[in-house]
């Protein structure tokens, strides 16, 4: 691996870079165009596409009615016909809305064509609570796409992901949904001034410990990272991994961090029934089993739909006090 | 319209390829041959015939679960289509699609889509495309009335008009989606004036008469090709067979089905040519033979074709990636 030393740092935000990504791609690929609900006049109902409709004109920064099944299969059909569509869904709730059209038709038809077409088409979508929105705008349904095969789930949670993972999702030959989680839009930071392209592969590890396992991806990065913070004062030194990507899996990183630590809480948005947690506590089960010094804990949001007063959506999803004293318990657990 | 005596030939050709095709189906399906889920087109031949002859190489077809017929005469072999069907590996989607999931992208044949209203906003998309990229070719969209009740049918319709894509909705009105009569599912039967909601203009078509299939087709095409927006097209037709193999027909008569094998698209069409002068009677026997022998050999070609070795199962969930 080499290290690159950057030219300059720019300071920027979370949404920022996901639109100097969105702008890179409408340069660089004249295939790549954005649509949907509100990406033009509006400027993007999380204001991600704000100027490019004057920038790159109508028919590249295309409004769309609302019609979630009606676009996203739109952006299928034109995958399949040589562009390459970015489509954007206001937030993953009304996601469900063209599921039929994700797994159906997108993540199907390579596989059931025997190969003869394939589905290059990003599908961005908002996700997760945090902003008071309740119980149809604030749910995590990363987990549920993670299930399907013939898609690659991606969750950015770093500047540098935001700016670099949407090229690597365009250049992909295959669909690519990507969860942008709505409490990092006004996250600041710094930022190479020619950051670009990421792989979409692997998980990163984001903080390096030696006690426990911390595996975690998305807006729960960062109360994971605080958390291990609060347990260095405890002389307990969390390693953190950010998944990036839900589906494939880099399991490998994963089990190489238990191989160290032998302990591994997992921070996750979702519900706990059936989630992407419940998968990597299944993997590590099946290929790790004999690595484990204490039960697998998980920290993952109550099995309620996201209500909206304050008090309640914050004691419904995952906090640091919570991945704190999990973390705790699992490295005080002894046999 | 008056059709030369040589694609008088072409017409009844096809419908009747497409009838002892389905035919052969049917009993390879009572034989064990093929599984799954079977639609059969008999009845409604005349539609994909007369459509795909307005059609061009550089036009696209999105197609339902009762495609055999299109992909027929589109251009994929029998042979193809028939090993498809028996699951094999030399089928046209490598035996992972069966019968409702017909492809080729050579003649440019998106499927064989078996969610109801899947494919229109496909075609939406697909034609979009086309726009954008100043590529002639229009996508053509075939679907029963039934996907007219999905909120599909009024996205995509709604999207082709607003967007002005060059896409040619075809709607095959069999009158009943599965079970459920067309007027015991809407409020309004009135499919063109649905359409004309949306500013796409259309017409009506007697579906069993293939000349008017043709006319309407390429009238249809024409307006499409030279960038007038969408059009949309109902066939008004019947299927002559049940849904699927496992449909016990209690929600029609008998009598009603009769009623319209009167109106044979191949029988009316065969004694016209006859009695106008286009086809010599002695053709339609030649015409049988040469259909005969063509589902003779697919039929050889599928049972010799081979089985995707399991090893493969999971290929083309993704697109092989070179790992950098």
């Amino acid at each position: 691996m080499t290290i690159a030393v950057a030219a300059s740092v720019i300071t920027t935000t979370y949404r920022e870079a996901l639109r100097m990504a969105l702008r890179e791609a409408l340069q660089r690929d004249p295939r790549v165009f954005l649509m949907g609900e509100d990406v033009g006049c509006y400027g993007g109902s999380y204001a991600v596409s704000k100027g490019l409709l004057e920038e790159f004109g109508e028919e590249r920064i295309r409004d769309t009615p609302l019609s979630e099944s009606g676009f996203v299969g739109a952006g299928i059909g034109a995958a399949l016909n040589g562009m390459r569509p970015i489509v954007e869904v206001m937030t993953c709730n009304f996601s469900l809305l063209a599921l039929d059209q994700i797994l159906n038709n997108a993540a199907t038809l390579r596989h059931m064509s025997g190969g003869q077409f394939s589905v290059p088409l990003v599908i961005r979508m908002a996700t997760g609570a945090g902003r008071q929105l309740a119980a149809q705008h604030s749910h995590s349904f990363e987990g549920w796409y993670a299930h399907i095969p013939g898609i690659r789930v991606v969750t950015p949670a770093t500047l540098e992901d935001a700016r670099g993972m949407l090229w690597t999702a365009l250049m992909d030959p295959d669909p690519v949904v990507m969860f942008e989680n709505v409490l990092l839009y006004n996250l600041e930071g710094e930022l190479a001034a020619d950051a670009g392209a990421v792989d979409i592969d692997r998980a990163a590890v984001r903080r390096l410990g030696d006690d426990i396992t911390l595996v975690t991806y998305g807006g729960c990065l960062y109360k994971t990272l605080q958390a291990a913070e609060r347990l260095a004062t405890q002389n307990v030194s969390a390693e953190v991994i950010d998944l990036r990507t839900l589906r494939p899996l880099d399991m490998t990183t994963v089990l190489g961090s238990l191989a160290k630590t032998h302990r591994m809480v997992i921070i996750d948005e979702g519900w706990k029934s059936g989630s992407l947690a419940a998968e990597i506590m299944a993997r590590v089960m099946e290929q790790a089993f004999y690595e484990l010094d204490a039960p697998i804990e998980r920290v993952c949001s109550a099995e309620v739909p996201i209500p909206y007063a304050r008090h309640l959506e914050q004691a419904a999803i995952p906090q640091v006090d919570t991945i704190f004293a999990a973390a705790l318990r699992t490295v005080n657990h002894h046999v | 319209m008056t059709p030369s005596p040589e694609f008088a030939r072409k017409l009844l050709y096809e419908m009747v390829r497409i009838r002892r095709f389905e035919e052969k189906s049917a009993e390879l399906y009572s034989a064990g041959k093929i599984r799954g889920f079977l639609h059969l087109y008999i009845g409604e031949e005349a539609i994909a015939t007369g459509v795909m002859q307005a059609l061009r190489p550089e036009d696209a077809i999105f197609a339902t679960y009762r495609e055999h017929g299109h992909a027929l005469t589109r251009g994929l072999s029998a042979g193809a289509i028939m090993a498809e069907m028996y699951g094999k590996l030399e089928g046209c989607s490598r035996g992972r699609g069966g019968s409702m999931h017909l492809f080729d992208a050579a003649t440019k044949f998106y499927g064989g889509n078996a969610i109801v209203c899947g494919g229109l906003p496909l075609a939406v998309g697909y034609a979009l495309a086309q726009k954008m990229q100043q590529r002639a070719g229009l996508a053509a969209c075939f679907f029963g009335e039934g996907a007219v009740a999905e909120g599909e049918f009024h996205e995509s319709l709604n999207l082709a008009s607003l967007w002005n894509v060059p896409a040619l909705f075809l709607c095959e009105n069999n009158l009943y989606a599965m079970g459920t009569a067309l007027e015991r599912s809407e409020a309004d039967t009135n499919l063109v004036e649905k359409a004309a909601s949306y500013h796409v203009q259309g017409k009506s078509v007697d579906g069993m008469d293939v000349l008017a299939v043709l006319e309407a087709a390429q009238q249809a095409t024409q307006f499409v090709r030279d960038g007038n927006g969408p059009y949309f097209l109902e066939f008004r037709t019947y299927r002559f067979r049940a849904h699927s193999m496992f449909d016990a027909e209690l929600y029609r008569s008998k009598a009603e089905v009769e009623r319209w094998k009167q109106r044979c698209p191949i029988a009316g069409f065969s004694a016209r040519a006859i009695c106008e002068g286009w086809l010599m009677p002695e053709m339609i026997d030649a015409i049988e033979t040469e259909v005969a022998r063509e589902i003779a050999q697919a039929v050889e070609f599928a049972e010799a074709g081979t089985w995707e070795p399991v090893e493969t199962l999971t290929s083309d969930v993704y697109t092989a990636r070179v790992q950098a």
